[in-house]
């Protein structure tokens, strides 16, 4: 049986590569079958999520509940030291210096990105912005939401912060961050399903181990991971609770 | 900081509801929210703390010994009706969430105004505790919640 494997589109491409040699180590490692299948966009992945398609997911926070909760998953490992924070960013030259300055009407770049997405609108509330009383465009990409806020067609873009950081020097320079969010226990993690359950033993094994074989350890490096963390069910809920409390 | 903030000290008594008291200095000075940042508690079904975020303990002035095991009305400041906390309490009892605006008590007397959300978390079927996560709340909210929590103090 050949299972499947996909990822959250929310990396920056540079990394894709590093996902496809992730997939044919682990399945040395594991002695089966998986088929990487990636997406361009989160809507159309959570669709054929929804189909379940999918029996390894490497999930954004968003989708891990519903995966977990609705669907059967178990979250077993999560990247070493990296949390899933949001940027507000606007153009350098902006009138507005704090997110309380952006007023009615203002115009808000944004990506498909869930969990970026709820955040940013989290953190515009404390200017009374809301999507009522903004003009929220989605876009397909971080540095299309850079391009909008450069050529002054936004007056605010949200980011996830990892892909902010990733984009070039130039364009950076020609933004500047409002607000950035520290919210350190909302991250990505690794999810298997019910088809594959009986592999997940193995699956944590191999993956917190990976750092100490030298092919493995490149992998790593080419998705930009450090080492993998275990993660325990609770852990799993507890991040799960807290992204309750910002949906309504 | 809100405008009308005196900084004036004055010594209360706060009245829990399981009936015991505590005397307090209270001092009329906000500390604002902090920008970013989600304050994140967790309790078990008592309202007793179980978990306390770096942000929660850094804004509340107390250490994370001084949380954990104590009663979350630890934070309530006098200026908040009753009648907001039996909502929460209702509300959440009934295995739902609960959104309001808070203005709680640091342990230095000063206060921070929240936008609270509290949910109840349940681990196969049983209810083993709630979480509560804060947001910053609008300068309107604050003087909305304001006005309305001093009529309903007024009634009590
Ligand atoms: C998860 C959770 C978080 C709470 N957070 C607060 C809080 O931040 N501030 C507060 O005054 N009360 C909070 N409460 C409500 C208190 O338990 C308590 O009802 C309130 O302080 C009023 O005290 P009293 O009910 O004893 O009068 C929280 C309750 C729960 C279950």
């Amino acid at each position: 049986m050949t299972f499947n494997l996909t990822v959250s589109p929310d990396f920056a491409p540079d990394h894709i590569s590093g996902w496809y040699f992730f997939n044919t180590w682990l399945q040395r490692k594991l002695g089966v079958g998986i088929h990487l299948e990636l997406y361009d966009s989160f809507d159309a992945q959570r669709e054929d999520i929804r189909a379940e398609k999918f029996d390894l997911i490497y999930a954004n926070p968003y989708d891990a509940s519903m995966l977990v909760r609705e669907m059967g998953f178990q979250a077993v490992v999560k990247p070493a030291s990296k949390s899933d924070e949001t940027i507000i960013a606007v153009n350098a030259e902006s009138p507005f210096h704090t997110v309380e300055d952006l007023i009615s009407g203002c115009r808000v770049a944004t990506t498909d990105d869930p969990d970026v997405h709820t955040m940013g609108m989290i953190m515009l509330e404390s200017a009374d912005l809301d999507k009522n009383n903004t003009e929220i465009k989605q876009h397909s990409s971080y540095v299309v939401v850079a391009k909008n806020l450069l050529n002054g067609d936004a007056d605010a873009g949200f980011f996830l912060k990892d892909a902010y950081d990733e984009l070039s020097e130039l364009i950076r320079s020609k933004m500047r961050v409002l607000v950035s969010s520290q919210i350190s226990v909302v991250h990505h993690s690794l999810l298997v399903g019910p088809r594959m359950a009986e592999h997940i033993p193995a699956i944590q094994t191999a993956l917190l181990t990976m750092h100490d074989d030298e092919k493995g350890k490149g992998v790593l490096e080419s998705m930009d991971i450090e080492t993998w963390e275990p993660m325990d069910s609770e852990q799993t809920e507890f991040m799960i609770d807290l992204i309750d409390t910002l949906i309504d | 900081m809100s405008e009308q903030d005196t900084g004036e000290v004055r010594t209360v008594e706060i009245a829990y509801f399981d009936g015991t008291k505590r005397t307090t200095d209270i001092v009329d000075r906000e500390v604002p929210y902090p920008d970013g940042k989600l304050i994140v508690s967790r309790t078990d079904p008592q309202g007793i703390i179980t978990h306390a975020n770096q942000a929660f303990i850094d804004m509340s002035g107390y250490s994370e010994d001084e949380l954990i095991g104590t009663n979350h009305y630890i934070l309530r400041h006098p200026d908040m009706p009753a009648v907001a906390f039996k909502g929460l309490w209702d509300t959440i009892e009934q295995g739902t969430k609960w959104h309001g605006y808070v203005k709680n008590l640091r342990k230095d007397g000063a206060y921070y105004w929240v936008k609270a959300t509290v949910i109840p978390n349940i681990r196969n079927g049983q209810l083993v505790g709630y979480t509560s996560v804060r947001r910053k709340p609008s300068r309107s909210k604050i003087v909305e919640s304001e006005a309305l929590y001093k009529t309903l103090l007024a009634e009590e």
